[in-house]
């Protein structure tokens, strides 16, 4: 299983800050789809995925145990 | 030795300087951000600041690390609020310290910029008529009259 966190706005939208998805082996494009299918609109806000805490790309693959975050566009400072 | 936080309690920016000095540092520069009253015509009642703790402590020392590489004799530290802030409280606070102004001045502002690109930290805005997050694709509705 892969956890997911949801931060903020992102948040606002899933209703829940985590849960987990059997998305082990698939793509960090492949989980944008299938959030965007369980939370249309996802995609929509220019967010990004973090790995384990690090930026990833499209084309990496998730790994069994795996975090993946869903990074809306940050506004520290 | 480093300092890279995100705290909830309220920020001491002295701490954070005195980190920084030492023997070799002839310049000192702290940046304090604060929580602003008005934004575009829109008066703020009060911020709230979320983070990614992990991940945002792990970009600032990865910023810190870039500044001790770009500006040799550098020394970082950051840190960043997370809760209710009211309005002239520090949200953020950035100390660098080098052995000569410049660098010190240049690579505290590189640190607040890729702060704003990179570190996964989010900030609400609650006016008296709504409140918003606020992200580079967010746009702040219309005031409404109320």
């Amino acid at each position: 299983m892969i956890n997911l966190l949801y931060f903020a706005g992102i948040r606002d939208l899933t209703g829940v800050p985590e849960e987990k998805a059997p998305l082990a082996g698939r793509t960090v494009g492949e989980l944008l789809e299938w959030a965007e299918e369980k939370y249309p609109g996802i995609r929509g806000g220019g967010a990004r995925v973090a790995v384990n805490e690090e930026y990833a790309l499209d084309g990496d693959v998730l790994a069994e145990g795996d975090t993946a975050a869903f990074i809306p566009p940050v506004s520290g400072g | 030795m480093s300092i890279y936080e995100i705290t909830d309690k309220p920020i001491d920016p002295q701490r954070y300087a005195d980190h920084v000095l030492r023997p070799e540092a002839g310049a000192v520069v702290t940046f304090t951000g604060h929580v602003r009253e008005w934004t575009k015509g829109i008066r703020t009642l009060y911020l709230s600041y979320e983070a990614y703790v992990p991940m945002a402590e792990k970009k600032m020392a990865q910023i810190g690390g870039e500044i001790e590489e770009k500006w040799e004799g550098t020394r970082v530290a950051i840190a960043h609020r997370i809760g209710e802030l009211d309005v002239g409280e520090v949200a953020v606070v950035i100390a660098v310290s080098s052995p000569h102004r410049k660098a010190a001045y240049e690579a505290n502002e590189y640190a607040i910029e890729r702060i704003k690109q990179d570190v996964p930290i989010w900030k609400k805005e609650i006016w008296e008529t709504g409140e918003q997050w606020i992200g580079d694709q967010n746009k702040k509705p219309e005031v409404r009259n109320t």
